[in-house]
């Protein structure tokens, strides 16, 4: 185990990459970390997450399972009861219904119902969200509908550093994850990712940006539009928090709170339809415990409440930094 | 037309109690083992006795629905006494006879119908609790069993299903993997005729549910359920070959629901008293103990004292149930997370509040509503302000 973070090799890697050096470093370390999907051996998944680990650590760790998502999940549940820590790629969140009654109905309470003897630590990894130029089915974001589900956690990297960090505190919590990868920017940039095996927290969220003005909140993909959104409004004098909430569930709400507290203006911005969503959340713990604070109405730059486009017209559905920029000059001006 | 498909049917003992010719060597070898037959008629009239009360209890509201497995105590018992302590079982709601093989205290059974979650904390540590939601434990099943095979365990899963289980896609996927992967697993479906109302006849096309195993190109077998030889020796066979590694197996063990679904069932309005009355001549206790009987291995002096002494451990186990003092209302924030998240603390708190608000003497509720209306009224107030 490489546990001396001086001699960690560092990789300027995209976040796809980051997934993959996450698996590596903890199968190396944790034997009971077996991988199950569809086409993740020989040809490393489609989106090439799991490239490579077949020829490392074989078909007892690495296994093609037949076209069947329901039986992924499951799958991964009673190997989890068996006392292995499965990471399950589903191919596009599109196609992870299948597993919602697994989800829902096992995973998310075995240990609740056993009262802990029986435990469920499993990862079921998705690649979500629009911007692909995919076909139908590929490009939703439907994160909420799991975030309502207790005994689950929804967790969601912004970058190679935080993918690589979450997916490790993923494998390693004793709780089942939902781990989903925004690959719009799974190869959009690279960072210097050190493979010293070091989590990062889950349930907390990272500020990435601070700021006077506004608080920003977002995930996974829209934080490249949300950060540069709040490039453009410092040029023009407004100085933004940006909030990258990372655990969709359980929700780290006291550090939004507190800086909504700050800036007295809060913009969420999300992908994910408007309604009934994540954001709509965020804006009702405000109204609950920041009413007094706030200086505007709290504003949501999202998708819209209808199907995701087909990809000929997927840029009018996706938040943009414009749409962000024009939703905060508003709450400057309110 | 339906294509051929040769099914193997398995029976040892007569409706009547009587042993069958022809019969394979173990077969032949379980009728003339006087403990193992004696041991087996006990496990079924206990779990008969034990069915009986769980019923009563629901009917005087001191428990929640429950699912009798009245007539079908010989595939559960077969498959409780086959399985090795350290072989896993990932069960179906109905399997009573099997959970009180596995170990679980009748006051844990009663518990977990009695609405209270510690119910499935006990038993063996690695069996899987009760699954409602239907044939979702055929996936868990496989999983357990590739996971064995990973870890190179000589062990084996079994995992049971009704007949209408069988129409799942969970099912199937189930049993498509365990033939590709030759996975170390036994399905035993407990074809009992009726999912919920529904027949088997218009539940399935097939012949049989057996046959569904060609298309995954596992083993399969279909017994007489009600025959506790033929499903003994059917149950050994099928484990044997998963742990020596040599795959899965399905078996259908073919028998009938006496009783309604659940305690919220009525069956007579959907089954005619004859087709009743024609099952309860093939029940599987009273052919046993015909058998044990007629070898002189069991007299009325013995059948007595059992009865007795099922009533008595039966009625132990409801005593325990209902002295069992309740579980804290934050158990549901307790075993929710592995460790609590502190993000929730402000849940925890509300429902601190509103156990305190419950345990408070009626008076004082009253007063507190009171005060409540009255802060309403006089929004200056500055205990509205109070966190």
């Amino acid at each position: 185990m490489d546990t001396n973070k001086s001699s960690a090799q560092v990789h300027e890697i995209t976040m796809v990459e980051a997934v993959t050096l996450a698996l590596a470093h903890e199968m190396r370390v944790d034997e009971s970390v077996v991988l199950l999907g569809e086409d993740i051996g020989p040809n490393g998944g489609v989106f090439r997450a799991t490239l490579g680990l077949r020829e490392e650590f074989g078909f007892k760790r690495v296994m093609d399972t037949p076209l069947a998502e329901t039986l992924i999940a499951g799958m991964a549940i009673g190997m989890a009861g068996h006392g292995l820590r499965p990471v399950a790629e589903i191919q596009f969140m599109g196609f992870i219904y299948a597993c919602m009654e697994h989800l829902v109905s096992h995973a998310s309470r075995i240990r609740n119902r056993t009262r802990g003897r029986v435990t469920c630590p499993i990862v079921l990894r998705a690649p979500f969200g629009g911007g692909i130029h995919a076909p139908e089915h590929h490009s939703e974001s439907t994160e909420a509908l799991f975030a309502h589900v207790p005994g689950l956690r929804v967790v969601i990297p912004s970058s190679p550093v935080r993918a690589y960090g979450l997916l490790l505190a993923a494998i390693r919590c004793n709780d089942p994850v939902l781990f989903l990868e925004p690959k719009r920017i799974y190869r959009i940039e690279r960072q210097m990712v050190q493979d010293h095996g070091e989590a990062l927290p889950l349930d907390t969220c990272f500020t990435l940006r601070q700021g006077d003005d506004i608080t920003l909140v977002s995930w996974g993909a829209s934080i490249m539009e949300t950060l540069m959104a709040a490039e453009q409004l410092s040029e023009q004098g407004i100085e933004c928090e940006v909030l990258d909430l990372a655990t969709i569930k359980p929700m780290d709400f006291n550090t939004i709170l507190k800086s909504v507290k700050h800036t007295g203006r809060c913009c969420i911005v999300h992908e994910a339809c408007r309604s009934f969503g994540v954001g709509a959340e965020i804006a009702a713990g405000l109204a609950e415990h920041a009413l007094l604070e706030l200086k505007a109405p709290v504003k949501r730059v999202t998708g819209f409440d209808t199907i995701m486009p087909y990809f000929k017209n997927e840029q009018y559905y996706l938040p943009s930094e414009q749409d962000i920029v024009a939703e905060c000059l508003e709450l400057m001006t309110f | 037309m339906q294509p051929h498909i040769e099914v193997p049917y398995q029976q040892c003992l007569s409706i009547k109690g009587q042993a069958l010719t022809g019969l394979s060597e173990n077969q032949n070898l379980i009728l003339q083992n006087e403990e193992l037959l004696k041991d087996a008629y006990r496990w079924m009239t206990l779990t008969r006795v034990y069915d009986q009360k769980a019923v009563a209890l629901q009917r005087t509201g001191q428990m929640g629905t429950y699912p009798a497995s009245l007539g079908q105590e010989a595939i559960g018992v077969a498959v409780g006494m086959a399985m090795a302590e350290q072989d896993t079982l990932v069960p179906y709601y109905r399997d009573h006879a099997t959970f009180l093989l596995r170990g679980w205290p009748i006051r844990d059974l009663l518990l977990y119908w009695g609405g209270d979650e510690r119910g499935s904390a006990g038993g063996p540590v690695q069996d899987f609790p009760i699954s409602v939601p239907i044939a979702t434990q055929s996936s868990h099943a496989v999983g357990v069993a590739a996971a064995m095979k990973i870890k190179g365990e000589a062990n084996a899963v079994v995992t049971t299903i009704g007949d209408g289980g069988t129409s799942k896609g969970d099912f199937l996927e189930a049993i498509n993997v365990a033939g590709a992967w030759q996975l170390p697993v036994v399905f035993v479906i407990s074809n009992n005729q009726y999912a919920i109302s529904v027949p088997r006849t218009i539940q399935c096309g097939a012949k049989t549910l057996a046959q569904k195993a060609v298309g995954a190109g596992i083993p399969f077998l279909q017994v007489d359920g009600n025959d506790f030889v033929a499903c003994y020796d059917a149950m050994q066979e099928a484990l044997e070959r998963a742990r020596s590694g040599k795959g899965a197996y399905l078996i259908e063990a073919v028998t009938y629901r006496l009783g309604d679904h659940t305690t919220a069932d009525d069956a007579t309005r959907y089954r005619s008293p004859e087709e009743v009355k024609e099952a309860w001549s093939k029940e599987p206790i009273k052919r046993l103990q015909t058998y044990l009987a007629e070898q002189g291995w069991w007299d009325e002096s013995q059948e007595k004292a059992w009865q007795k002494s099922c009533d008595q451990r039966v009625e132990e186990g409801i005593a325990a149930y209902k002295t069992m003092p309740p579980e804290p209302a934050e158990a549901m924030f307790d075993y929710l997370y592995e460790e609590f998240p502190e993000v929730m603390s402000a849940q925890l708190d509300l429902l601190y509040r509103k156990v305190e608000r419950m345990r408070a003497p009626d008076s004082v509720v009253d007063e507190l509503e009171l005060d409540g209306l009255e802060r309403d009224d006089s929004a200056n107030d500055e205990s509205l302000d109070e966190e």
